[in-house]
C-alpha cells in the first residue's frame, strides 16, 4: 500500500478496521469517519424537529438542513436551492416524478421513452405509470457496449413522447451517457427529460444548468453520505406546477376543514419529518469530497480503472461488458467467466473476504437484451488500492480451476 | 484454494449425469429462485409408484445444479414415498437438524450439509428438492 493509499483509507473506519476488500462501490460507498461523526454530532447537539420549532436548537437544525440543500445545489450547479428536494434515495425521486408530473401530464396514447439499460428504479415507475394511463412505454437500445446513438434516439422520439427517462451512467457498463444532446432533442420534441444520476453524480461532474435536464435523481449513500438521504433536482417552473407527492405535515401553509394550501417547492414535496440527520450527513459527505477534491477522486478512479482493466483482459475466459477503454468504466466492471455462474464467482471471492456483486444488478431487461442471464460486478472506489485489485485478479484467475475446469 | 467447492460438487456441476432431455416424461415442473435467477426444469418417469428415470435442465449456480444432479442420483429407482422421505431429510439437513445416520442416507448429497452455515446459498441448494417435493405431491 502506498503512503497516499494509507492516508486515504485511514478516513474510512470500515476499511481500516475490517479485513475486507470492498469492491461493491456501485451498490453503496463506504462512509468517511467525518461523515459518521457529523451525523452523530447532529443527534448529540442539534436533535430537534427541523422546520417547526422556534427555539434555538430547532432553528440550528433547520439551518443545517438548508445548508445541505445549498451544498447539494451547488454540487450539481442548480441555480436555486429551492430546486433541491430531499428524498430517501434515487428510487424515491424517480417515483416522485412519475407519480406527480407523470400522473398529471400523461394521457392515453402518449409515449414515455426509456433506455434499455435502465436500473429497475428508472423503469418500473414508468411502466406502471404507463399502465395506469394507458400510455405506451418505448425502449431505445444501445449497442452491445452500452453506446446510445443520438440519431437513433431522435428517430425514436415523436410528438407523442411526453417523458424521456435515462440514466446518465449505467450501473452495469459504467459508461457515462453524456445527456446534454439527448436532453436538447427531447425538448425539441416537447418532452421532459428525467435523468437517473445515481451512478453519474458520484463519478463525473454534473451540471444541470448546462445539460438543461428537467429532473435529476440521485442517492447520498453512493457518495459517502448515509443511507436514507437522496436528492431530486427539478426545474423550478416544473416543481411549482406539479401536484404534491405525499401529503401531511410540513408541506402545507394552512389546513382548514375543507381546504388547504401547499407550501412552495421544495417543501411541497417533503411531507413529514425529514431525515435531518441524513441531510447533515450529506452535507458532510459533500464537504469531504471538496476537501479531497472531486478532480482527485475522479483521477484516482481512472488510474484504478486502468489497472483493473489491464489485469482483467489478461485472464482467459473472462469477458468484460462495455467499453475496452478503462477511462469509460468509472470504476465499474461487470463481467462473466465462461462456465462459472456469477453466484459461484462471488461465493469464492467472499471466501477470500472480497466483496463483489452477482446477479442482474437490478437491470434485468438489459441482461436479456445482451443475452446474458447474469453477471458479476466488481466496482472500485476512490479508497481502493492496487493491492485490492491484485487480490481480486489473483482469485479471479483461479476460479475456473476451483470449479473443476482443467484449463 | 481452499473453498466450499470440493471435487464432488464441481464434478456434478461441470459434468452432470442427469442434465439432459427426458423424452416422454410423466411429470415435469419448473422451479425458480427469483433472487438469483436459478431456474430448473425437473422431469420424472414414474411407473407403479417408482421413479424409473429423471432428468433436469436449466441454468443456475454450481450449488443448485450439483444439488439437483446428486438428488437424481439418489432418487432414481426409488419409490415416490422414499424420495419424499429423503427430501424431507435433505431439507432438514440444510437447517442443520439431522443426525449423522440420516445424513449418510443422502449419500453424496450429504456433502451439502455445510450450506446450513451459508444462509445466502440455502435457496440454491434446496431448489431441486423443493421442486421435486412439489411435483410429487401434486401428482398424488
Ligand atoms: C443507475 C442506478 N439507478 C438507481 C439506483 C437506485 O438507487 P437507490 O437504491 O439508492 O434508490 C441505483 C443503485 O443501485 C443505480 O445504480
Amino acid at each position: 500500500m502506498t503512503r497516499e493509499e494509507e492516508r486515504i483509507r485511514a478516513d474510512f473506519p470500515l476499511l481500516s478496521k475490517n479485513n475486507v476488500i470492498y469492491l461493491d462501490n456501485t451498490a453503496t460507498s463506504q462512509k468517511p469517519k467525518k461523515v459518521i461523526d457529523d451525523v452523530a454530532e447532529f443527534y448529540r447537539t442539534l436533535n430537534s424537529n427541523p422546520m417547526r420549532g422556534l427555539y434555538d436548537i430547532s432553528v440550528r437544525a433547520t439551518e443545517r438542513v438548508e445548508e445541505a440543500r445549498e451544498k447539494a445545489a451547488s454540487f450539481i450547479n442548480a441555480k436555486n436551492s429551492s430546486e433541491i428536494v430531499f428524498t430517501r434515495n434515487a428510487t424515491e425521486g424517480l417515483n416522485l416524478v412519475a407519480y406527480t408530473y407523470g400522473e398529471e401530464k400523461l394521457s392515453e396514447g402518449d409515449e414515455v421513452m426509456i433506455s434499455i439499460s435502465e436500473h429497475h428504479s428508472n423503469l418500473l415507475p414508468w411502466r406502471l405509470l404507463c399502465e395506469r394511463k394507458k400510455a405506451v412505454l418505448k425502449y431505445f437500445e444501445c449497442d452491445e457496449t452500452g453506446v446510445f446513438s443520438l440519431e437513433e434516439f431522435k428517430h425514436a422520439l415523436s410528438a407523442k413522447t411526453k417523458i424521456v427517462a435515462m440514466s446518465a451512467m449505467s450501473n452495469v457498463f459504467g459508461r457515462e451517457n453524456v445527456i446534454t444532446p439527448f436532453v436538447k432533442a427531447a425538448h425539441e420534441c416537447g418532452a421532459v427529460f428525467v435523468a437517473d444520476g445515481a451512478q453519474s453524480v458520484p463519478h463525473v461532474r454534473t451540471d444541470v444548468s448546462e445539460s438543461g435536464v428537467d429532473f435529476l435523481a440521485f442517492s447520498g449513500h453512493k457518495m459517502f453520505a448515509p443511507m436514507g438521504i437522496g436528492v431530486l433536482y427539478g426545474k423550478k417552473e416544473l416543481l411549482e406546477e406539479m401536484p404534491p407527492f405525499l401529503s401531511g405535515g410540513e408541506m402545507i401553509e394552512y389546513v382548514h376543514r375543507d381546504s388547504e394550501r401547499f407550501s412552495a417547492p421544495p417543501y411541497k414535496f417533503e411531507a413529514g419529518t425529514m431525515n435531518a440527520g441524513g441531510a447533515a450527513g450529506l452535507l458532510s459527505a459533500l464537504q469531504y469530497i471538496d476537501s479531497v477534491g472531486f478532480e482527485n477522486i475522479m483521477k484516482r478512479e481512472e488510474e484504478l480503472s486502468e489497472y483493473m482493466l489491464s489485469g482483467l483482459v489478461k485472464i482467459p475466459h473472462v469477458k468484460v461488458l462495455g467499453s475496452d477503454e478503462a477511462r469509460e468504466h468509472h470504476g465499474i466492471f461487470t463481467f462473466t467467466v465462461d462456465g462459472v455462474h456469477p453466484h459461484d464467482i462471488s461465493e469464492i471471492m467472499s471466501s477470500k473476504n472480497i466483496c463483489i456483486r452477482a446477479g442482474h444488478h437490478c437491470a434485468q431487461p438489459l441482461h436479456e437484451f445482451l443475452g446474458v442471464r447474469s453477471t458479476a460486478r466488481a466496482s472500485l472506489g476512490y479508497y481502493n488500492t492496487k493491492d485490492d485489485i491484485d487480490a481480486f485478479l489473483k482469485t479471479l484467475s483461479e476460479i475456473r480451476g476451483v470449479m473443476g475446469f482443467m484449463d | 484454494m481452499n473453498t466450499f467447492y470440493n471435487e464432488i460438487l464441481t464434478e456434478h456441476n461441470v459434468h452432470p449425469t442427469h442434465k439432459h432431455e427426458l423424452s416422454d416424461a410423466d411429470i415435469t415442473l419448473e422451479g425458480v429462485n427469483p433472487s438469483c435467477g436459478d431456474d430448473i426444469i425437473l422431469s420424472f418417469k414414474v411407473s407403479d409408484g417408482v421413479i424409473t428415470d429423471g432428468a433436469f435442465s436449466g441454468d443456475g449456480c454450481a450449488i443448485s445444479q450439483a444439488s439437483c444432479d446428486m438428488m437424481l442420483d439418489l432418487v432414481i429407482g426409488k419409490k415416490v414415498d422414499e424420495a419424499k422421505r429423503l427430501s424431507e431429510i435433505f431439507l432438514r439437513m440444510i437447517k442443520g437438524e439431522v443426525t449423522d445416520e440420516e445424513k449418510e442416507e443422502l449419500e453424496e448429497a450429504g456433502i451439502l450439509s455445510d450450506i446450513s452455515h451459508m444462509p445466502a446459498r440455502v435457496k440454491c441448494a434446496v431448489l431441486g428438492w423443493h421442486t421435486m417435493e412439489e411435483m410429487l405431491s401434486e401428482n398424488e
